[in-house]
């Protein structure tokens, strides 16, 4: 029986009297691309921020590889292997895009904490900032401050940095978000190669997204997923069309 | 014994009450607007000295009713024409500008009213004893300090709890930004605030003038002990800053009191010929370390409750 | 692989850089050891070995500030503890005749600095921006108000002193004369000047920075910001340890005032003065504050005023401070279009200064009423004669100011415009930056 890379068991969040997420339970399987979706307001980022550690369950548990990470501190959960992206983009504003990237890669390249080497000596460093500069197209934009950067540039920037470690569970929150239907297309291709042989989990609300690039898909409804499965299970549910359309549609 | 002890409960709880006439503005200032005002205590210190001033040609009374107002005017007018210029620069700026502001603040009092302090007297109206415990009388005059806090604080509970800009202000104590949102005029808010926190510190200064010492430095020792409260209250909560304010000024108060020492208490099993450095510790009292018990409380509050007695945000 | 690893080299030619790098530090030293030849006076030779402790404790500073973006009313604690042991330290040597040199004394204090900041800094680093900055005044007070009760060791009001020049001479120098202190203190700052800039090239150095601009996206990078806050705290602390100890080996006394809050409040001001951005601005601020607080101090009675107003103006007007205002300029410069600008600078230069004038007339008027009241109406500020008494001269100071200002802000204007154009003209020919 395969271990799910990701698994949330009976979560479920409050903020004071309000409860945002109602027993939650998911499997993300290794390997796997997994879509989450659902109107607005259902609870997504929050699930995000629950997995990612910027939150803590008020009830439930949440496994990594089989790992209880329910209530660590996001950098532990990171080191574990997962990593995110945000739906406002969240880069390093003052640095330029290479060092950008560059950061994202000083910890699992094993620099750590070091202030005795010099940074630009780093042979293996340099490489693969390059690298994942050119699989992201923007090593035209090397020394651009990423403050200054197109928005969707800076969108491209976020995912960069979050594939740029080793974490082999990425968490991306709407990537897409604000780009115009050429730059989505392009982000989706992009998407697909950077995850290859990693889990995904994605949110989205561009349904040619989704479909595009799940292999399951999870909806999301006032904090409970009311449905899980493939996109052709998903599409004929009359339980998701309800909760996109209203009940006349079901 | 007993008698220490009322008159030490008596100043202390006055003390606590002055420092959250302070500390109260410093919260909501900080809260509505970002804003650590490190200037407040300073503005503390300028109604002291407008006391004085209005108090030696005018008297008292008057004293009362206009430095407070001079005061939130200038603390109002810091705000429309300083920090909200300053507010693009970023938070460091704001605070740094503050910070400025205090150190300007204690030149320009320094230089009119010079570095000694300043013959600031007691109204003879309440120069009298109150009532006499044993064998100490308390003053009329702190006894009028005591009820002025107490009615000041009573006016702003009813303002925060019944009042519609009290709702407000309760609202932008944890969120800020949505009260922007809903449409009120926040410029014309914040202004208010500031103008209102500032005035209520020189309240405190006022009538503190004539008990403590009005001197130029007044805001450099008050402002620190201003800070700790408001660390120890938790950043942002008013009740906070109550309960801390008068357990520091009750612990204060009452370690001034206490002439203990380590060698006081455990002379004969003292160890022998010790190092200088030990034998300072071994022989101060309570009552020389009593300056410094607000920071020494800071740390343990640091070490075993970061947020602060009752924190609720941190930024 | 060959492509990749052309785009992965250094984005500017290497050799030709290390060339000026290197360059650049070999001039400065030669500055350094040429410099009193020049300026040979005592005094001149005092202010280079302050300007030169300043220097370092700006620096140190600025790792908290600039670098990593932690705010603190407080440095001045490891300055002056840095101070305190390295004067324990040159008595116990003196005494013990122990067999180490006065050269090593600036050590102590460093790891005097370091200790203290792992212990002090542990819990507060963990905190926000407002709750450390609070806390970082909280334990300022404890130690600078401890010093009063642990007299055996601060020294009480009048602190305690040492002679440096009792210590093992180094190759006939014992220090005692100000030209040997100069180049102690000019030796170390180089060193220290060095350390601090080899730290903003490190991996660490860098995460630094990523803590300052977004501390929430570090920790995704797998990094905990507190650990990294706490290790710049501890580096502020021990280059802050090396200024205080050189200090107190210039002055051979430590007293109550390193560790006070005048103290942490001047580093504060000079290093934003100077500018939090970039490297070289703390060192800018350093010799800047240094010589307007020596200037100022000598032309007015109110110099502290000038200074604070001056810091207020910077905080509102150029939060970048004079490096970068001087930064801004850098487009212009390389796109040539500089000179527009420039002039229009001259043209404001005059109102400006008018109304300047008029601003410090009608304070040193006041000062005259109050501080100096009774005395002689006819006074000096700024080496200029004026009488204070009578309302001519109010009259005088309102003119001044109302005119300057209104011309002023007409000047202003064209200013704001040339900006404009010379910007807009950069961009074009694509300097951005």
């Amino acid at each position: 029986m395969k271990t799910p890379a990701v698994e949330l068991r009976g979560v479920q969040k409050s903020f004071g009297n309000t409860s945002v997420i109602r027993d939650v339970n998911l499997s993300v399987m290794k390997g796997e691309r997994h879509a989450l979706i659902g109107p607005n307001g259902a609870g997504k980022t929050t699930l995000f921020n629950l997995i990612s550690g910027y939150m803590k369950p008020t009830a439930g548990r949440i496994l990594l590889k089989d790992e209880i990470v329910s209530g660590l501190p996001s950098y532990q959960i990171n080191r574990r292997g997962l990593s995110r992206s945000f739906q406002v983009s969240n880069v390093f504003p003052k640095m330029s895009v290479w060092e950008n990237i560059r950061c994202g890669l000083l910890w699992t390249t094993g620099h750590r904490y070091a202030f005795w080497k010099n940074i630009d000596n780093l042979p293996e460093v340099r490489e693969r900032t390059a690298q994942i500069l050119q699989d992201i197209n923007l090593i035209s934009r090397r020394d651009t401050p990423a403050g200054l950067l197109a928005y969707a540039e800076q969108r491209t920037l976020e995912i960069g940095i979050t594939i740029a470690g080793a974490a082999d569970v990425i968490l991306l929150d709407e990537p897409t978000a604000g780009m115009s239907r050429a730059e989505t297309e392009r982000a989706v291709v992009l998407i697909r190669r950077l995850t290859e042989g990693r889990t995904l989990l994605i949110v989205e609300h561009d349904m040619s997204v989704v479909f595009g690039l799940a292999d399951r898909i999870s909806v999301l409804v006032y904090g409970q997923i009311i449905a899980s499965g493939t996109p052709e299970e998903i599409r004929g549910n009359p339980k998701v069309k309800e909760a996109y359309l209203g009940p006349e549609a079901a | 014994m007993l008698e220490l002890i009322v008159t030490s409960t008596l100043n202390g709880v006055l003390y606590g009450m002055l420092l959250f006439l302070m500390a109260s503005g410093l919260t909501v200032i900080f809260s509505m607007l970002g804003v650590l005002n490190f200037a407040h205590a300073s503005f503390y210190m300028l109604g002291a000295f407008f006391g004085f001033q209005i108090s030696r040609w005018f008297g008292f009374w008057p004293a009362l009713l206009v430095a407070p107002v001079l005061v939130g005017l200038i603390g109002a007018a810091v705000e429309r024409y300083g920090l909200r210029h300053v507010h693009k620069n970023g938070h460091v700026a704001e605070l740094l500008f503050t910070f400025g502001l205090a150190f300007a603040i204690e030149v320009v009092v320094e230089i009119i009213w010079g570095k000694s302090p300043v013959d600031y007297r007691v109204p003879r109206l309440l120069d009298f004893p109150a009532f006499t415990i044993f064998s100490t009388n308390y003053p009329a005059f702190k006894m009028f300090m005591l009820l002025v806090s107490v009615a000041i604080f009573l006016a702003l509970v009813i303002a925060l709890k019944k009042t519609r800009v009290g709702l407000i202000v309760q609202a932008a104590l944890t969120h800020p930004h949505m009260v922007g949102h809903l449409g009120h005029n926040v410029d014309r808010i914040f202004m208010m605030v500031f103008g209102v926190g500032t005035a209520l510190a020189a309240v405190a200064g006022v009538i503190a003038g004539p008990a403590l010492q009005t001197q130029s430095n007044m805001a450099e020792q008050l402002g620190p002990i201003l800070f700790v409260v408001v660390v120890v209250g938790g950043l942002g909560s008013l009740p906070g800053a109550f309960i801390a304010s008068l357990l520091i000024g009750l612990v204060q108060t009452f370690a001034v009191s206490i002439n203990a020492s380590l060698a006081s208490i455990f002379g004969p099993l003292r160890p022998g010929n010790t190092q200088p450095l030990l034998a300072d510790i071994w022989n101060v009292t309570i009552a020389q370390i009593a300056p410094i018990i607000p920071y020494l409380l800071m740390v343990v509050i640091l070490l075993f409750r970061p947020k602060g007695l009752f924190g609720t945000r941190e930024s | 692989m060959s492509d990749l690893s052309k785009v992965a080299a250094h984005p500017r030619s290497v050799s030709s850089n290390k060339l000026g790098f290197y360059g650049s530090w070999i001039a400065t030293a030669i500055a350094l050891l040429t410099l009193p030849y020049i300026f040979s006076s005592g005094g001149s030779l005092t202010t280079f070995s302050l300007i030169g402790v300043s220097i370092i404790f700006s620096l140190s500073y600025n790792i908290l500030l600039g670098q990593t973006g932690m705010l603190s009313f407080g440095h001045a604690v490891y300055y002056g503890l840095g101070g305190f042991l390295a004067i324990h330290a040159m008595n116990l040597i003196a005494s013990s005749k122990l067999p180490i040199p006065l050269p090593l004394v600036p050590l102590i204090g460093g790891i005097t600095g370091l200790f203290f900041a792992a212990i002090f800094g542990w819990v507060p680093t963990r905190r926000s921006r407002t709750a450390f900055a609070m806390i970082s005044l909280g334990i300022a007070e404890l130690v600078a108000s401890s010093s009063l009760i642990l007299r055996s060791f601060f020294g009480g009001e009048a602190g305690i002193s040492a002679n440096r020049a009792r210590l093992l001479p180094v190759f006939g120098w014992n220090f005692g004369p100000q030209i040997q202190v100069y180049y102690l203190v000019a030796f170390w700052t180089l060193l220290a000047v060095i350390a601090m800039y080899a730290l903003t090239l490190t991996p660490f150095g860098r995460m630094c920075n990523a803590v300052r601009d977004n501390p929430e996206r570090v920790q995704f990078v797998g990094y905990d910001p507190h650990v990294i806050r706490f290790l710049a705290f501890c580096f502020a602390g021990f280059f802050a340890g090396i200024a205080g100890a050189l200090a107190a080996i210039n002055f051979e006394i430590a007293n109550a005032a390193y560790l006070g809050a005048m103290q942490s409040g001047v580093v504060l001001m000079a290093t934003y003065i100077g500018g939090v951005g970039f490297f070289i601005g703390p060192i800018v601020g350093a010799i800047f504050v240094t010589y307007l607080l020596l200037a100022l101090s000598d032309l007015t009675a109110v110099w502290q005023l000038y200074f604070g107003l001056f810091f207020i103006a910077v905080v509102m007007s150029a939060p970048g401070g004079i490096t970068g205002l001087l930064m801004k300029h850098r487009p212009l410069v390389r796109a040539g279009t500089l000179f527009t600008v420039l002039r229009a600078y001259l043209v404001a230069l005059v109102p400006t200064l008018t109304m300047i004038a008029g601003l410090i007339l009608a304070i040193e008027i006041v000062v005259q009423h109050t501080v100096n009241a009774g005395e002689d109406p006819n006074t000096k500020a700024f080496g200029v004669r004026f009488n204070a008494a009578g309302p001519l001269i109010w009259v005088l100071a309102a003119a001044l100011v109302i005119g300057g200002f209104v011309v002023a802000r007409r000047t202003w204007r064209w200013v704001g415009k040339a900006w404009d154009e010379a910007l807009i003209a950069a961009r074009e020919k694509g300097f951005h930056a």
